[in-house]
């Protein structure tokens, strides 16, 4: 493999470096580097990140490739800056058992835009009722570490009981979509004043936050972490805040779209921000914000959830829920985290690949930007400013809330183990 | 006026007043021997029902045959929809018809909406009920009804409904008729108060321009006019309240609670009324329910709406008032 001259990036933001790249490591960081040799990439003024990891991606194969497949899913990754994805368990058939996950990830392998890291389901068919075979799919070639039902909520205290104990026994780790079910049942968006209006049935932040206080005194009580979802209300951060303050294993992320939207855009009804968990008040996200930025919530994890154009091209109640956000995450963050200050791109790099790397347990992603890492980096254009256009996305699906916004920053290069899987914005 | 008539939010006073006195111009046709006109021949206007609604749709086919508008019908029950067709894929069809003015029911909210606002159709939309949103024609119809008691039916031309206190009860959450009243009431003037269980009363209601009451016995002797709410005993079994007779008990309007409503006051009920839970017999049947002048009211309003949507320029009926003295 050839060598790779990345010319002045600021690395995490810092100042100008150069970072030589010679096979799937980093074998130099400095000024004035030279090899006669390398491919140079001029940089200057360009922001040098780790690979991004993404802890929550649906990738949709098997079962639904009209919206994603693998190799689709892998591809807009890519663009968006990411070296690692985690595929969640809900396809068709259900990620829970060694043969699907390890079919998940050796498509992952034989693509190769990034490595994918498939979620076991925690119970079989996401049912709620019987533990899916963890041990094997952590045994599997897959080595899965983080097992989910999201789409669905695991509602029984039991099952999230035994399920948190089990996997204690490899070091595994329960990531929950905290949704109580009674109470969301026939819910379309988040309750409040909007939903009240518009006549739909309405989604209470306490129906998040009382599960996510559940289980972080279950995580507790048998001495487990846990990882909780796409938190959405300020309450649910209070509860991590305080779980976090006892000393428990408990980590959190958000999404990009919970940063930046809210319920109000709903009175379009326009489908293409009916999300699970739903978009709450301008409260909720302003509290997120400061979470992500205090470290109480730990990660940005998109929920990239695409689904083809007839399934939202319908009226609300009969729409898919979910967004595509791969390709967007990262100019999301910039704008609602950097552009206001509330995050450096040091933070940055913590938030999006150091810190979900750690949660997932990914050797390999989420190192410092240093000689003897994996060479897994991300190039930002982050004085870039454009509108959002679907039609180049790399995702199968357009579902994305964006269409026409103006968002800051742009992927210019990605490297996963020395390998460039997008130049100049376009993928290789 | 408006190119659609989605939710009763969107009118203004201006609109609404106008509706109400050409709604006053259309009932006079029903006296007449012929009660037709000739303002939308040519036209084509399909009621396009999703939902079960036969009391609403006949309402409309009515307004529209007296218009002479060439009318299609199309119910969703038996048809291609139930075959998994989309509301769009419907809308197109429709549209390809050369369809003029479509008025759907739909039992998600938003749906009118999105059939205005997504491209689908050029036709004008008219809501006739979406789920638990909003059905305009129904508190037009309302409005109506209370100007013709409260103001009077000729003194009330030109005028609102300023001042008048407004009561609703029952089932607020589920309802797109107290929804639309809310909006429509508030914007003609009037003070809007709503009576129900807390759980029959939705989550960010206090940003309705309205009050909220539990007790109905304290707001009765206050109002001008009740508007009873359709309980539906399903509502029993998901928990919003414990027993019919307890509903009965504490938000029914019966002959004793009636006997405390000022004399003037007037008991309204959207229909159709099921006489026991929400209303007694002795309540639905005394002249002070105007349920029935409802339904007629129900018929000029929307001949009114067609009209005016269908971008009527001249005077809707070209008899002058000296005639029919
Ligand atoms: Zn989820």
């Amino acid at each position: 493999m050839s060598k790779i001259l990345i010319r002045g990036a600021r690395v995490l933001g810092g100042d100008p470096q150069d970072v030589l790249i010679d096979g799937g490591t980093i074998a130099a960081v400095g000024t004035g580097l030279t090899a006669g040799d390398a491919t140079v990439v001029e940089a200057a003024g360009q922001v040098l990140l780790p690979g991004l990891v993404d802890l929550h991606t649906h990738l949709r194969e098997p079962g639904r490739e009209d919206s994603e497949t693998v190799l689709t899913g892998t591809r807009a990754a890519a663009v968006g800056g990411f070296t690692a994805v985690h595929a969640m368990a809900n396809t068709f058939p259900v990620a829970d058992t060694a043969g699907v996950v390890e079919q998940v990830w050796r498509l992952g392998r034989e693509h190769g835009y990034c490595d994918v890291q498939p979620v076991g389901a925690v119970t079989v068919g996401l049912e709620g009722k019987q533990l899916a075979e963890l041990g094997a799919m952590h045994d599997s070639a897959a080595g899965v570490m983080v097992f989910s039902d999201d789409g669905k909520c695991v509602d029984d205290a039991v099952i999230m009981r035994r399920a948190l104990e089990y996997v204690k026994a490899f070091g595994g780790v329960v990531a929950q979509h905290a949704q109580e079910p009674r109470l969301t049942e026939g819910a379309q968006m988040n309750e409040g004043v909007v939903s009240a209006e518009l006549g739909l049935g309405g989604w209470p932040a306490v129906a998040e936050e009382s599960i996510i206080a559940r289980d972080v005194l279950l995580a507790a009580h048998v001495g487990s972490r846990i990882h909780i979802c796409h938190l959405s209300t300020a309450g649910s951060v209070e509860i991590v805040r305080w779980a976090k303050s006892k000393g428990w294993d408990v980590t959190a992320e958000v999404t990009p779209h919970h940063l930046l939207l809210t319920d109000e855009l709903v009175r379009s009804y326009d489908p293409v921000y009916k999300v699970n968990p739903p978009l709450r008040t301008e409260a909720d996200v302003l509290a997120l914000r400061e979470a992500l930025a205090d470290g109480t919530i730990d990660c940005v994890a998109t929920d990239h959830a695409p689904h083809p154009h007839e399934d939202k091209d319908c009226e609300w109640a009969a729409a898919a829920m979910g967004m595509v956000g791969l390709e967007t995450a990262l100019s999301v963050v910039q704008h609602t985290m950097v552009d206001s200050g509330l995050l450096d791109w040091a933070q940055v790099a913590d938030r999006m690949s150091f810190r979900p790397a750690r949660i997932g347990r990914l050797a390999g992603h989420g190192r410092p930007v240093s000689e003897g890492e994996p060479a897994n980096l991300t190039l930002v254009d982050a004085a870039y400013r454009g509108e959002v256009d679907p039609a180049g996305f790399a995702s199968r699906s357009r579902n994305t809330p964006y269409r026409g916004r103006e968002l800051p920053g742009r992927v210019t290069h990605t490297w996963l183990r020395g390998r460039a899987t997008v130049v100049d914005g376009k993928l290789v | 006026m408006l190119r659609h008539l989605i939710s009763a939010a969107d009118l203004s006073r201006d609109d609404a007043v106008l509706i109400l006195d050409t709604a006053e111009e259309m009932a006079r046709v029903a006296d007449r021997p012929i009660k037709k006109l000739p303002t939308l021949r040519g036209r084509t206007v399909v009621n396009l029902f999703f939902e079960d609604s036969t009391r609403t749709r006949i309402s409309f086919e009515a307004a529209e045959k007296r218009l002479s508008a060439d009318v299609i019908n199309f119910t969703a029950k038996g048809s291609s929809v139930s075959k998994g067709e989309s509301l769009k894929d419907t809308a197109q069809t429709l549209e390809a018809m050369g369809v003029d003015a479509v008025v759907i029911r739909h039992g998600a909210s938003g749906a009118p909406y999105r059939l205005a606002t997504s491209g689908w159709i050029d036709a004008a939309v008219i809501n006739a009920g979406d789920g638990t949103h909003q059905h305009p024609t129904q508190a037009l119809l309302d409005a109506f009804t209370m100007r013709r008691r409260l103001v009077g039916r000729d003194t009330g031309l030109g005028r609102d409904l300023a001042g008048r206190r407004i009561t609703i009860v029952g089932d607020i959450l589920h309802s797109r008729v107290a929804r639309s009243n809310v909006d429509l009431l508030h914007t003609l003037g009037a003070q809007v108060t709503l009576v129900a269980p807390p759980t029959l009363v939705p989550v960010g209601v206090e940003r309705w321009p309205c009050d909220v009451s539990y007790d109905i016995d304290t707001v009765l002797p206050g109002s001008d006019a009740v508007m009873m709410l359709r309980v539906q005993r399903e509502r029993m079994n998901a928990a919003y309240f414990p027993t019919e007779r307890e509903y009965a008990r504490r938000y029914g309007l019966n002959g004793d609670r009636m006997a405390r409503m000022p004399g003037h006051a007037i008991v309204m009920h959207p229909g159709p009324m099921v006489r026991g839970m929400e209303i007694t017999a002795e309540v639905a049947d005394s002249d002070r329910c105007t349920a029935l002048e409802q339904v007629t009211n129900g018929v000029s309003i929307r001949m009114a709406v067609l009209y005016l949507l269908l971008g009527g320029n001249e005077p809707a009926v070209t008899h002058t008032r000296t005639e029919e003295k």
